[in-house]
This record gives structure tokens, sequence and C-alpha cells, in this order.
């Protein structure tokens, strides 16, 4: 293993200072907030800078906490392999203005990973090169991992497509 | 419309770039999948990959049950390799308990994780080859497979839906002659390997179909996020196993085999070499397993022995307490990976402290590999289409989930 995730949070400390809103240990994971003005250029100097050497955009996905404000959090987990440590970067994003920067042109791995949040949280990825829907249809309505859609939800039948223009929409 | 379809029929297929639908039902693609293709004449200029076909909603459908809940709808992401995808689920929920397991427990679940890895390799690789006309070589891994499932079977009740973990254990510990059957099965999946080595390694017709195919650069794979023998192949020698260790796989002498070149072909000697290193784990782990408990005893987590239940009321509450309400594990998430077949599993799981996932988000590997696809596909021809997406090894229910 490469650093601990101790000292991986100060060494992220000491690098971004106040553009880390908060940074805490959990179960050896390390966690970073980051505000979402910042996030771009954060996200580049993790990835470039040589001693983070975060080259690996292992996962991106977002957490729904209904209730609270700013409601979400897109989730961003970075690896890297050349100095064999992870962190967890989070952006908090307020529910009337859902969006964050979109990282396709720093990592090719969160295409459609960005298409998959935007499709199951409705967070617009801002820069997206292709925006749409991922496992769900384009006609599905509303977001389906977001705390208040019920389960048991009914979708309405959609019409039937037109085959010759089904397939490329970019 | 009629008006649209005459004038496509009617554009010169020379001058223009044809546009055709692969899927999402075809018989040369196992699994639910289209492609979106553009081809010039036979060669791939551009191709849309669009998944989703099997969406069940798995991580909606975590947050509505308890936590042992969970672990049945894990077996049904990768249903090749379910073993790998229970203890990926559970280590990241005993992570948050802070639950250390036997010793015992923890040598099963590697032996179980690694039969599960060559059973993935196994059904990878024999698809692979059958639909490049290597019938042979599929029922041999196919037979190679069904041993192993035996085994399984014989461990675990079942062949697929598996749900073999819990928190702070596995539900059956190993019979007194499970070990001696899983060294025997071995010996029969080398033999078969074998044949299926001297049948396809050195085959030209097999050679000239997969090298030089769907090549990817070690930077390109990293930048998709490519993890396990996609990763591999293109170079770069990661492995979760060997870089984050689990359930004391940093006691076990393996290798990472690594190709150089990024194609279909090293990925195919990747995975071969990778189920002799698999073997080499079993075997250790067979050798060194310990005597004891298969499951921790702590109240909050694991449920009552049966008679207690029966003649006992603390046992009777405590029991209905943990089916009813769900072990309380702590607030906090954590992210585990774990080496699944197809690469890094992730688990990033979120507690509230209540008896349920707040958030269960599993990171896919044949996911970000079907991403990378369509870069893959670029410049090859409509016949490599099937071997490239073959040796992605997209399993449906862990892609779409």
């Amino acid at each position: 293993m490469g650093l601990s995730a101790d000292d991986l949070l100060a060494r992220l400390r000491e690098a971004f200072g106040e553009r880390i809103v908060d940074a805490h240990q959990h179960c050896g994971d390390a966690t970073v907030v980051i505000p979402r003005d910042a996030a771009l250029e954060v996200f580049q100097a993790l990835r470039d800078r040589p001693e983070f050497g975060f080259d690996m955009l292992v996962d991106l996905t977002a957490v729904d906490y209904l209730g609270q404000a700013p409601r979400f959090e897109v989730v961003t987990h970075l690896h890297s392999l050349s100095n064999n440590h992870r962190v967890r970067v989070k952006v908090r994003v307020p529910e009337d203005d859902a969006w964050v920067h979109s990282l396709v042109p720093l990592w090719k791995s969160a295409n459609w990973a960005e298409r998959e949040c935007w499709d199951m949280f409705g967070i617009r990825f801002v820069g997206h090169p292709d925006p749409r829907r991922i496992l769900m249809y384009e006609e599905f309505v509303g977001h389906p991992l977001r705390k208040d859609y019920p389960v048991e939800k009914r979708q309405p039948l959609t019409e039937e497509r037109d085959p010759i223009e089904v397939g490329w929409k970019v | 419309m009629a008006e649209d379809l005459a004038l496509r029929t009617e554009m010169d297929p020379l001058e223009e770039l044809m546009e055709l639908q692969m899927g999402p039902s075809h018989p040369a693609t196992h699994g639910t999948i289209k492609f979106n293709l553009k081809l010039d004449g036979e060669v791939v200029i551009a191709c849309d990959v669009e998944v989703g076909y099997l969406h069940r909603g798995f991580e909606k459908m975590c947050e509505q049950g308890t936590w042992t809940q969970a672990i049945p709808y894990t077996d049904r992401l990768n249903y090749v390799s379910p073993l790998i995808n229970n203890v990926g689920f559970i280590l990241a929920v005993e992570r948050l308990c802070g639950v250390e397991v036997p010793p015992r427990c923890q040598v099963i679940r590697v032996i179980m994780s690694e039969v599960s890895r060559i059973c993935d390799h196994l059904t990878c690789l024999g698809m692979a080859s059958q639909e490049l006309g290597a019938m042979t070589v599929a029922f041999l891994m196919i037979e190679g497979r069904e041993l192993l499932w035996d085994i399984i079977e014989a461990v675990t009740g079942a062949r697929v839906t598996i749900s073999y973990t819990r928190i702070g254990g596995v539900t059956h510990d190993f019979t007194h002659d499970t070990p001696d059957r899983i060294r025997s099965a071995l010996t029969h999946v080398r033999a078969l390997l074998d044949d299926c080595d001297k049948l396809l390694t050195r085959n030209r017709i097999f050679y000239d179909r997969m090298a030089g195919i769907g090549a990817m650069s070690a930077a390109d794979a990293i930048s998709h996020g490519l993890t396990g023998p996609l990763l591999r192949a293109s170079g770069v020698p990661y492995d979760v196993r060997k870089a984050q260790p689990y359930s004391g796989y940093e006691r076990y002498d393996f290798e990472v085999p690594v190709g150089t070149q990024g194609d279909n072909y090293d990925r195919f000697l990747v995975r071969m070499n990778e189920m002799e290193q698999s073997m080499r784990i079993i075997e250790q782990a067979l050798r060194g397993l310990p005597d004891g408990p298969v499951s921790i005893t702590d109240p909050r987590f694991v449920l009552p022995e049966k008679h207690e239940v029966y003649n006992n009321i603390e046992g009777l509450m405590h029991h209905f307490k943990l089916i009813m309400e769900g072990a309380k594990v702590p607030p906090g998430e954590v992210y585990q990976a774990v080496e699944g077949g197809n690469g890094e599993l992730g688990f990033y799981v979120v507690s509230d402290g209540s008896g349920r996932p707040y958030r269960c988000r599993v990171r896919p590997p044949c996911f970000y590999g079907m991403a990378a696809l369509g870069e893959m596909m670029r410049g090859i021809m409509v016949a490599d289409i099937v071997p490239t997406f073959g040796m992605i090894n997209m399993i449906g229910g862990e892609c779409d989930r």
C-alpha cells in the first residue's frame, strides 16, 4: 500500500488549503469535499501532480441526502496506480441547481459514469460530450435513484419508435 | 417514413457510410446489447454501444431491505462468479461494522473466490472460442466449469444463486471431503486446459483472428478505467489482490500475468495464465486451511443457534429483531474493491445506522469495459466485433445492474 489515509489527507490539505471544504478518514478511506467552482482545477491537480498521481477514475456516482441542504453529493473515487493510494472526492450539489463540471476531459471513464449519474439522479454534467440517459430509455420520466422516486412507480407506455430514426442520436 | 426508406435504399453504398444496428438480440452476442455501427464496407468507422437492457434496479432494491437481504441481489450481478460479488459486498459491510472474521472463514472465502474466478475465465474463453468456430474448446471448458460448479453446489447448496456469505462469516463450512474434491477437480481442469492450450494458443486461424484486433494502449486503458484482464493485457500489472490485499491474499504466492500488445490475443493469454495462478492459490490455501469456526458469534450481527430460538425467550427476541429490523450497521461509508473475474469490483456502501443500506453502489468492471468498446472497435472488421466483445466478457447482470 502507498500512503496511509491520514498522511494523504495531510498532503492534500497542504496542497489545496482552502479549496478543501472538509476532509476526514473513516475505516481507512480518505475523503475530501471540495467546492463545485474549484472542482475542475483540483481534479486536474490530483491527476497531474506526481505526488498524487490519480491516473484512474475508478467510479463516479451520487448520493441523495433527501431533506438535507445541499441535497446531493457527487462522489468520485480516484485511484493512483503509480502511488497505490485511493481518495474519495465529494462535491455537494443543491437540488434546485443540480450540476457539476464534467470530468470527461480528464478521464475517459467519466463518460459513461456521468451519463449514469444523470440518468439515475438528474444531476447535469456541464461540458459532457454526450449527455444521454444510459440504463433507462429516453422517454423515462424522473430519476429512479432519487430517494423521492417511489419503488412501485409505473411509467407510461411509450410510442413505438421509428426504426429508421433509432440509433445514432449524437 | 416511406419516403425516408426509399431515399435510404437509393443511396450509393460505395459513397455513403452504412448504418447498421447490431442487436439488441443477436445470436452471436451473449447478452442483450446493441451496437449502432457506422460502416464503410466491412470496416467499422464508429460504434455507439447501447446498454441497459438488463437493468433491474439493483441499487434501488438494495435500499429497500436489510443488509442481509441485499446479499442475494449480489449473486445476480456477475452470475458466473457470484461468490466474488458476495465476498466484495460483505467485506464492505464488515469494514463498516469493524468485524474481523475467523481465519478459517478467510481462507474459505479465498478458495471459493478463486474457484469462481476460474469458472468466470472458462466461460469467457469457452464462449469466445465457440464464436470463432472452436466448438471443441467450448465443450472442454464448459466441462471444466461443471466440475467446479459441482464443488460450489456441494459447499453452498446451489450452483449460481448461492448467497454464501453473511456478516462475519459464511453460511456453510466445507464438508470433510471438500478439499479432496477440489484437488481432484483441479487435476481434471488442468488436463482440460492443457488440451485447450494445444488447440488454441498456437492455432494459426485462432491467432490470426485474435492478434492485433481490438488493441488498446496502456494509457488509454487506464484513462478508460479498465481493470482486470483487460488492463493487464495492456501491460499494467495492477491486481487488487496484490495492490490492496484483502482476506489475507498477501499470504499467497502468485504472479500477475501481463500482456504486451493489449489486443484480444493478449487478453486470451492473460486469462489462460490467470487460471493457473488461481489454481496455485487454491492449492496453497488448501494446504494451510486452519481449523475453527467459519463465522463469528457476535449477537449484533449473527443469528442465534436454532435451539436458542426455540427454547429461550432472549434467543427468540434476538432472532426476531435481526430478521425484522436487520443488523445495525454503524453509520459511515466505505469503498471496498475486490478483484472480480473481469476486474476491480467495487462496493461503495453508505449506512445511516438504521438496519438498511442508505446507498449501495456497485462499481461494475465490465461497464467500463463496454464504455471503452466503442473505441476498441474503431477500424476493425464487422467479423471482429464478436471476438472483441467476447474478450470484454460483458455479463449483463453486472453491466446493467
